[in-house]
């Protein structure tokens, strides 16, 4: 008979107040196999964990079962607690009577007799729980870096700068990403390009750093520490090795299309670096736009290369890799205006984007950083600037706050009253919202000292009225109607999840959420990690945030990914399938259906009369088998089980579930 | 004469995968998003591992109704789990029926570790269903 | 105008959601509704102010507003809210709080002449004591 404890937490009130605990304790006393049962206020807590381990010495306890907060809260704290006590870790159960019932049940009756239900339930697992022992695993040390934007090179560089290889893959022929089509940043207005380009440079020196631009990732196997991933690196149509970077190419190519990079507001050609700082500062022939691609003849760029650097015949190829930890900074896109009609994008030309009008800003861009308008290249004297364009919009936006916008207009503000003198900036808002170090002394600026003014009010048409353009809006404070005639109008649109966020998710098995943001395996205590052990999160991908959280979040992940690297090896995971030969048939359904190819064919001798006979069984390799259990349903015998979660366990739940 | 199922409250026994339904349970919870007490969840790594012989111990045992929730198709921890759950139950199901079990006693839901509100709200909406239903009879054993 | 504790109604604001089917508390106040509206101009309370003096309860102020009668539900507003309020409904609503109100007619049929008594639409009639019975 197994000697087993029942410890209920109070968890302050949040269990307390809805769940009556001397009742549980008196029926968890009565529970088969019950010897002790006792609470305590927070059993988290140092002394909580105390009591546990002098109970298991005093009462000569072998199984342990918890009453408190979700399994996946405090399953490894509570682990660590018993096996400091000598008992394996995984004679622990743990009963969830926080999340699963005192926090769902208002009815002080109906919550305690659930809590008792769950109590037994557990105890009743608790009764057959085994000693399981996790394998050591190796790991491989290369960490795989998704994204090239601020938040990826970061990363790449923090984890590079602690003695450990990576690979940085970029879907775009440069790195750099958002923050080098930015002009200044918030709140200092430093130049994005002086703080940007050094790191480009110095991920490219990095020897711990290997640059995989134009690629993208095609599959992810494996598991915490041995990661394969496969890397489709694109057909560049450049010979990354042979080309010089002169730009000859570039300058003589016929085919133009819109600039992505300068989103849209002048055109590259079909061989183009998506910037002049570009790193690698090597093109690239965009296939879908080349004359010799769509037409069959032109290969002006490969008779004026000096270094024969380009090829047509070049093919997209497959690069398979091993990694031990990878970090997703995949970034994000801008919202779509399709459906703000009322604010005519894309009727005149002189409604901008926010990130347009930044490139109108940098000195790089398409007016050499002056503000002009696309119309008639003349300065705008008056500008209104719309906050909130498809952001707090639920009915037919994202009904999240994009978190940037505030500040970057601010910016943008002050910088017009710049560049423009005698320039008068209008912001529709609807919350300003400037929590940050230094970011309400900015947006102060922006009204104080730059001129700007602040209406509170969404815009509700813009009317284009020949040259100018005429915005409607009330003012919420007044109540006054606000008809402006303003020469542009620059609209801060949302910022949504990459269009391809969710099926880079179901290639890594993480989760995104409704919004196709990844998800975190905590939003307080784990915002870097996700669900899935290895892979971490940097950036905006992970939802929106300015650069600094992106930098100091993309740091975390390096340090997450160094931390797994400076193990020894790792411990695997012990609830692993397990083969009882003697049942086995040796038809190998469970082959069929293992998703991680852990379970192979073995041939077992056995006595068979006098005679040994060679009789075929599944072996499962407890280092590939991650403990899904989709075998031990297929297994027609019942021959395979999965620790932790056997059969007979599960029944054991289900018989106390029903008493 | 119509049957009232009048103070009748269904025991419903839910299998939970780890990844997204359980987690999806815990944010119900610390959302506060209340819902029916009559549903008893069982802990399980994939919705792959629920083997039918479960379910119908369960209905066997007395329970008035089981569901199974699982990650959304596609969006399995373990790639492909919730794919031979969802062909093994919905060839269950089809038993269930033909042995005259009522469709809504037997579940099976996708819900994700971010849908706290879905789950709340599919635990209500099974709970009501069964209690309409009344107690199982069918299957339950003769004890 | 002040807010009191004695003028602050909530039944009523109850009221308003539920013929209306609508959420007041939804609104954050952008004005985009005011902003885009064609007959604002002539209206005393505008339509973003419905709301608000709606969540604060104030829903008396708004039961003696000409805005009511001035909105033509042309749901410019409703089509441009991002919080999906559909304002033309909770004015609608507001209206029919007036409309359905037994009593405290606008008009006594004692005051009206004869002959008007008697050839005037019936129906007509009667929604004219309600209707101005603001």
């Amino acid at each position: 008979m197994k000697r087993i404890g029942v410890f209920i937490c109070w968890c302050g009130s949040n269990i307390a107040a809805t769940v009556d605990i001397d009742r549980v304790i008196a029926a968890a006393q009565k529970m088969s196999g019950v010897v002790y049962a006792d609470q305590n206020k927070y059993t988290c807590s140092e002394i909580g964990q105390a009591m546990i381990k002098d109970a298991i010495k005093e009462y000569r306890l072998d199984r342990v079962v918890i009453g408190s907060c979700s399994p996946r809260m405090h399953e490894n704290t509570f682990r660590k607690t018993v096996e400091s006590a000598g008992l394996n870790p995984y004679y622990l159960e743990i009963a969830n009577i926080r999340e699963q019932c005192s926090w769902v049940h208002k009815d002080k009756e109906a919550g305690t007799a659930k809590a008792i239900s769950l109590i037994r339930t557990a105890v009743a697992k608790a009764a057959m729980n085994e000693a399981l022992f996790a394998a050591e695993m190796p790991i491989t040390r290369r960490a795989l870096v998704i994204g090239g934007g601020i938040a990826g090179i970061q990363a790449a560089l923090d984890i590079a700068d602690t003695g450990f290889e990576v690979d940085l893959v970029e879907r775009e022929p440069s790195i750099g990403g958002r923050m080098a089509q930015l002009d200044k940043t918030f709140p200092t207005l430093d130049c994005s390009a002086c703080i940007l380009t050094p790191k480009m440079v110095d991920v490219a020196q990095h020897e711990k750093i290997k640059l995989i631009t134009y690629a993208e990732v095609d599959k992810v196997e494996g598991y915490l520490g041995n990661f394969t991933v496969t890397i489709r690196s694109k057909a560049r149509s450049v010979d990354l090795q042979k080309c010089i970077g002169c730009g000859e190419c570039i300058a003589k190519c016929p085919s133009k299309v819109a600039s992505e990079f300068e989103e849209g507001l002048v055109q590259r050609r079909a061989i183009y670096t998506p910037f002049p700082q570009a790193v690698p500062n090597k093109p690239a022939i965009d296939r879908a736009h080349c004359r010799f691609f769509t037409a069959g003849k032109c290969k002006v760029c490969q008779k004026v290369c000096p270094a024969d650097a380009i090829d047509y015949e070049m093919a997209d190829r497959l690069l398979t890799n091993q990694y031990g930890a990878i970090v997703v900074a995949t970034g994000f896109d801008t919202h779509k205006l399709n459906n703000y009609g009322e604010y005519a994008y894309g009727k005149h030309p002189d409604v901008l984007t926010s990130l347009e009008f930044e490139r109108l800003l940098n000195a790089s861009g398409p007016t050499g950083g002056k503000i002009l308008r696309p119309s008639d290249g003349k300065e705008p004297k008056t500008v209104a600037f719309i906050q909130c364009v498809g952001s707090r919009d639920k009915a037919k936006g994202n009904p999240y706050c994009a978190k940037i916008c505030c500040m970057y207009t601010a910016k943008h503000a002050i910088l017009l009253s710049e560049k423009v003198p005698g320039s008068k900036a209008f912001v529709f808002y609807i919350d300003v919202r400037t929590a940050g170090k230094d970011y309400e002394e900015f947006y102060t600026r922006a009204y104080e000292e730059c001129g700007a003014s602040y209406i509170k009010g969404n815009v509700s048409k813009v009317f284009p009225d020949g040259d100018k353009l005429l915005v409607r809006s009330v003012d919420v404070l007044s109540g006054a109607l606000v008809e402006l005639s303003v020469d542009m109008v620059v609209l801060a649109a949302s910022v949504d999840a990459r269009a391809d966020a969710k099926e880079l998710a179901q290639k890594l098995a993480v989760t995104v959420n409704a919004h196709k943001f990844f998800t975190e395996a905590h939003p307080k205590l784990r915002p870097v990690d996700t669900q899935t052990a290895g892979i971490f999160l940097a950036g905006m991908c992970q939802g929106p945030k300015d650069i600094p959280e992106t930098v100091a979040q993309a740091s975390a992940a390096a340090v997450k990914v160094a931390a797994i690297f400076s193990k020894q090896s790792l411990l695997g995971n012990p609830t692993v399938a397990e083969v009882e030969p003697k049942l086995c048939s040796g038809d190998l359904s469970c082959m069929a259906v293992c998703p991680y190819g852990a379970i192979s064919e073995q041939v077992v001798e056995e006595r068979r009369g006098r005679e040994m006979v060679p009789r075929k069984i599944a072996q499962v390799n407890a280092a590939l088998c991650q403990g899904c259990g989709a075998c031990t349903v297929a297994c027609r015998p019942g021959a395979i089980n999965l620790k932790g979660f056997t059969n007979q366990q599960i029944l054991a739940e289900v018989d106390a579930i029903c008493l | 004469m119509p049957v009232t199922n009048e103070g009748f409250e269904p025991l419903i026994v839910a299998f939970c995968c780890n990844w997204c339904s359980y987690a999806g349970a815990d944010l119900a919870g610390v959302s506060r998003m209340s819902y029916s007490s009559n549903v008893r969840i069982i802990r399980v790594p994939c919705s792959s591992r629920v083997n039918p012989s479960f379910i119908i111990r369960a209905f066997q045992r007395g329970a008035d109704g089981v569901l199974v929730a699982g990650c959304h198709p596609g969006d399995c921890h373990y790639h492909s789990g919730n794919f031979f759950t969802r062909r093994r139950l919905t060839v269950l199901k089809q038993m269930m029926e033909y042995l005259g079990i009522e469709p809504e006693r037997f579940q099976v839901r996708w819900i994700s570790g971010s849908e706290g509100a879905k789950f709340a709200m599919v635990m209500n909406s099974v709970a009501e269903e069964i209690k309409r239903l009344g107690p199982n009879r069918k299957l339950r054993d003769v004890r | 105008m002040k807010v009191i504790t004695e003028k602050i109604n909530y039944n009523l604001l109850r009221e308003v959601e539920e013929v209306s089917g609508q959420k007041v508390s939804a609104c954050f106040q952008c004005g985009k509704c005011s902003g885009g509206c064609p007959v604002v101009w002539s209206m005393d309370v505008l339509p973003h102010q419905v709301l608000r003096y709606a969540q604060l309860g104030l829903v008396d102020e708004l039961l003696h507003s000409k805005t009511l009668w001035i909105c033509a539900s042309c749901q410019t507003c409703d089509s441009r809210c991002p919080r999906n309020v559909d304002i033309p409904k909770v004015i609608e609503a507001l209206r029919l709080i007036i409309l359905r109100n037994k009593g405290g007619n606008y008009l006594h049929p004692n005051d009206l002449p004869a002959r008007v008594r008697e050839n005037a639409p019936q129906q007509g009639l009667v929604s004219a004591f309600r209707k101005y019975a603001k």
